[in-house]
């Protein structure tokens, strides 16, 4: 029988050569995020804030779970390989277990390296890895592919192909075909600006950072910040040689490829903040700007500069007094009515990544006649999770669901959210229900709110 | 056997509810106790009381033993498949079956989460009044089967004071119903049987259970003390004094610091070498009577400061931070000891002194958070179970507290359990004697011993050579 002081079955390996005499992914794992996982110490508090867990009510598909795994095949202890990959990328990378977890585990940082680690191991087979990597590795980084594609998509839809594609692809297929937003026209597609001068009285530079899917998909809200920054006061600046931020790679475990992204925006960003020419780098996608501000667990040190200059757009403008008084200065912007009744959701990458959730809030609430409708499940991850609604098609669904009945029974007539997969994944979900409600970024609110303001006139 | 046992459980729950694969079975080989893990043969997720009884028909059939599940949070291994057999992870029957408001009433699956609950009757301005620190986690089920606590016990009572009927599958497949909506009924007290016993006498599958009024009006208050033992004192005499605050929580600095430093952070004063947490509730008219006698109370005993909660969100927060305290001590070491204990109020100031005497001889690093009013501590010690020396000097250190309790007239679990951990510990506080008649009445619910075995009650060469002397709370060296 067993009893309390029993020696553990299979005695853990406690150093790296242990480890990696076990097997070569012990080994890999010991190294790089034995050591983090000691921070869980089993309590369970996060269970109930995992999506998959809510889900699926199995301890694998849990932080506490995965954790557990992890540290097991880094001591040694168990040898599953499949299951760890499995799990790993059934995870959301959400990280609402980390805003749970009174211990500090870095829950995010574990994960990525463990599915670095796995990656060969994971579901789907080689074809769909393959293909994966090309998307990843091939086509989103470059603008110039990633733009033929949108282009294509496009016109497919225009076409009315992704209809026909729907009817005629096998079920999980044409339910990825039918979360793909509605291309914008290339008008709204175009490069922006490099240079956008302040109107007004000028409080500062800064640099907008435009992501990868952003500009393809979501240009309007780009475009967006940099009209509402230009009106409370800030030139904008938008360098050119910027690219993809890594996160989408990293998150499938292409570390790699996500370092070498991120080196490049080093050397864009940095001589820039060097010399003093930017007060901070804006992000208006909350994936890229998480990723952006833990660059150093990518690139280490290196990364810092950069790193320390990245901030959400909406953290930043609340923050810098574009809706209130800030040390006797008033309001930078000036805000006209938007009677509607809007639902804010936390995305993921803000709410528990950078602990952002009164920002986006505050601002809202300041444009007159707004009616900011609290809803029951705003911080729960809606699914999109970078690029998980395509390879998880049935879970990211069954993660959304709750979300979509919390918005139902608060009926609003615009949902709010700051992140672009949740804003596709959202809009498809609400779609899919028949709700009329739109998706929209905070910023473009605010913007189509400010537009008769120049800095300082929002007294 | 297992292969048929393993092919009949599939058909009950169908595949993808019935867990085999090693990283699966490992992933389960412990709760909150990560000391003395057991794999499991398989791990299966019923939704409803018949799947249930027929994976208990089907393990009967075969000789193996089952474990009821929640969360998993439990603190003394009581949810570890200790022989190896199949674990009922109740997680999935987690579904609210009816809230009659008007009679203060819920039905729940047992999988239901203790804060969920809550929440989801709060608009009716009604709680759930037992509210273990884990009850963002853990399930109505396992506070049932550990007869859960938490720091609004000191005034509204353990769980056993709020159920009011249970359904439950026995151990021999049958699925029974225990008490009643109303509380009261002739005949033997079935409900009070089972709650507080550990999922050795059947899976429950349904619970009945009071709700309780929203207070009118709470005020929470932090008093900051010198050190664990000037609070300490503080508790004597608010008790004394005949206010019965809802909650008495004592919080040490070592614990204020892990906590201030976490995602529960609530601005609690690192200042302080003790904090006690006072919440009074009920009329408002009442309350400020209330705070003044505390007020006198704890400036009787040199309390450096008195701060009031100023509103609902500080208060929020001041609890969520209590609450996170045990998982917080995780930034000290990867594993925790989270010890638990009841002494006579009385005592609480000495047994503290004692508590960090044999922690220090011993070379641990200890905190402590706990239920003050009720006597209730809660000794944390941080370690590293990967050093065999660490470890035994842990072992060695609980003992001794346990000990060190019982001698005091103490018992050796306040809330937590036995499970695993307690067990062999059982003879602290009772004799043959005083075993027997619970080993009669586990083995009239459980006669084959097929359901939770290895809990709570020792195993039979200590019953047999235990000392008769060993009765009540006489203080018995054992082993
Ligand atoms: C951070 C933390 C704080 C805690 N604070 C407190 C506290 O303040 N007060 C307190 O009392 N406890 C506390 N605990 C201990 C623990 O949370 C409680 O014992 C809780 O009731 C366990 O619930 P669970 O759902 O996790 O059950 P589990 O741990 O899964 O199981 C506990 C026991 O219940 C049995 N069981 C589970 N479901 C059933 C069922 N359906 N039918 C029959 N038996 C069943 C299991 O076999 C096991 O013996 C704490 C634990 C942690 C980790
Ligand atoms: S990141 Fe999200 S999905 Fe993954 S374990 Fe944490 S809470 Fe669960
Ligand atoms: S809350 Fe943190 S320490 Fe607790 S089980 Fe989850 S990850 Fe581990």
């Amino acid at each position: 029988m067993t009893r309390i002081d029993d020696p553990i079955p299979a005695p853990p390996a406690t150093t790296a050569s242990d480890a990696l005499a076990c097997s070569p992914l012990a080994g890999r794992l010991f190294g790089e995020i034995h050591a983090a996982t000691l921070d869980c110490v089993h309590c369970g508090l996060c269970l109930q804030s995992c999506p998959t867990y809510r889900a699926t009510g199995r301890e694998t598909s849990s932080p506490r779970g995965r954790i557990y795994l992890m540290r097991g095949h880094a001591e040694g202890r168990l040898d599953d390989p499949a299951l760890l990959a499995e799990e790993a990328f059934l995870c959301l990378g959400c990280r609402a277990c980390e805003t749970a977890c009174p211990s500090g585990v870095r829950y995010g940082e574990i994960l990525e390296k463990t599915r670095a680690a796995v990656r060969e191991a994971q579901p789907g087979g080689p074809l769909v890895r393959a293909i994966e990597r090309f998307m990843l590795r091939e086509v989103v980084p470059r603008r110039g592919r990633l733009g033929l594609l949108v282009g294509l998509l496009a016109l497919a839809q225009r076409l009315g192909l992704m209809a026909l594609a729907q009817r005629i692809l096998p079920a999980p297929l044409a339910e990825r075909a039918r979360l793909l937003p509605r291309i914008p026209a290339a008008a709204e597609r175009r490069r922006m600006p490099a240079f956008t001068p302040a109107i007004g009285p000028r409080r500062g530079r800064v640099a907008l950072f435009e992501g990868c899917v952003m500009p393809e998909f979501f240009g309007r809200v780009n475009e967006a910040a940099r009209l509402v920054l230009a009106r409370a006061g800030w030139d904008v600046v938008v360098p050119e040689r910027q690219g993809c931020c890594g996160a989408l790679h990293a998150h499938a475990g292409d570390l790699e490829r996500a370092s070498e992204l991120a080196r490049h925006n080093v050397t864009v960003f940095d001589p820039m903040l060097a010399e003093g020419g930017i007060d901070a780098i804006l992000v208006t996608s909350a994936g890229c700007s998480a990723a952006l501000r833990e660059l150093e667990h990518w690139i280490g040190s290196d990364g810092r500069a950069l790193a320390g200059g990245v901030r959400d757009v909406l953290d930043f403008l609340a923050e810098v007094g574009a809706v209130d008084s800030v040390s006797g200065r008033a309001p930078a912007l000036a805000l006209a009515p938007i009677p509607r009744r809007v639902c804010y959701d936390d995305p993921c990458h803000l709410i528990h990544a950078q602990g952002i959730a009164a920002a986006p809030r505050r601002l809202l609430t300041a444009i007159p006649q707004l009616e900011l409708v609290a809803h029951r499940n705003p911080e729960a991850c809606c699914g999109a999770a970078g690029i998980y609604n395509l390879t998880h098609p049935e879970m990211a669904a069954r993660v959304l669901a709750p979300k979509l009945d919390a918005l139902e029974e608060a009926t609003p007539e615009i949902v709010a959210t700051a992140n672009p997969g949740c804003a596709m994944q959202i809009a498809a979900g609400l779609a899919g229900r028949g709700s009329a409600a739109r998706v929209a970024h905070p910023i473009e609110l605010l913007e189509e709110a400010s537009r008769g303001s120049t800095n300082g006139s929002g007294r | 056997m297992s292969a048929a046992l393993l092919a009949r459980l599939r058909e009950i729950v169908g595949d993808d509810r019935c867990l085999t694969r090693e990283g699966e079975l490992f992933a389960y080989e412990c709760d909150g106790l990560t000391l003395s893990p057991k794999r499991p043969l398989a791990v299966v997720l019923p939704v409803s009381a018949e799947e249930v009884a027929a994976i208990v028909r089907a393990c009967r059939a075969l000789g193996a033993s089952f474990v009821p599940r929640g969360a998993g949070t439990g603190l003394s291994g009581g949810a570890h498949a200790t022989e190896g057999g199949i674990l009922i992870e109740c997680s999935r029957m987690n579904r609210i079956l009816e809230i009659d408001a008007e009679n203060r009433v819920a039905v729940v699956q047992p999988g239901v989460v203790n804060a969920e609950l809550s929440a989801a009757v709060a608009s009716l301005g009604l709680f759930y009044a037992p509210d273990p620190s884990s009850q963002q986690a853990c399930t109505i089920g396992g506070n049932v089967a550990e007869n859960s606590g938490g720091p609004h016990t000191l005034k509204y009572g353990t769980t056993t004071n709020h159920v009011l009927a249970l359904e439950m599958v026995l151990p021999d497949g049958s699925v029974q119903r225990f008490g009643n909506r109303i509380g009261e009924g002739p005949g033997f007290d079935f409900v009070g049987a089972i709650v507080g016993s550990e999922g050795t006498l059947g899976i429950v599958t349904e619970a009945t259970v009071r709700l309780t009024a929203i207070p009118q009006a709470v005020e929470t208050l932090l008093v900051l003390f010198e050190d664990v033992v000037a609070a300490c004192r503080a508790v004597g005499r608010i008790i004394r004094s005949g206010v019965v605050p809802a909650a008495l929580e004592i919080v040490d600095r070592r614990t204020i610091e892990a906590v201030e430093a976490s995602v529960y952070a609530a601005g609690l004063p690192t200042t302080a070498g003790a904090v006690l947490i006072v919440e009074l509730d009920g009329l408002p008219v009442n309350l400020t009577g209330e705070i003044e006698a505390i007020r006198a109370a704890c400036e009787a005993e040199h309390c450096q400061a008195i701060e009031i909660a100023r509103d609902e969100a500080e208060r929020k927060r001041f609890w969520r931070a209590r609450k996170g305290a045990f998982g917080a001590m995780g930034r000290l070491a990867p594993d925790l000891y989270v010890h638990d204990a009841v002494v006579p109020r009385i005592h609480l100031p000495a047994i503290l002194a004692k508590v960090c005497e044999i922690c220090d001889r011993h070379r641990l690093k200890l905190a402590n958070v706990f239920h003050a009013g009720d006597g209730n501590l809660h000794p944390n010690i941080c370690f590293d179970r990967r050093d065999p020396d660490e470890l035994a000097r842990v072992m060695a250190a609980g003992k001794e507290i346990l000990e060190a309790c019982v001698a005091v007239g103490g018992v050796i679990t306040g809330e937590h359990g036995v499970g695993v951990e307690k067990r062999d510990y059982m003879h602290l506080v009772f004799g043959a004697a005083d075993l027997d008649p619970m080993m009669r009445l586990r083995d009239a619910f459980n006669p084959d011993g097929l359901c939770n075995p290895g809990k709570i009650i020792p195993t039979t060469r200590f019953c047999v050579e235990s000392n008769p002397k060993a009765r009540g709370y006489d203080a018995v060296p054992f082993e």
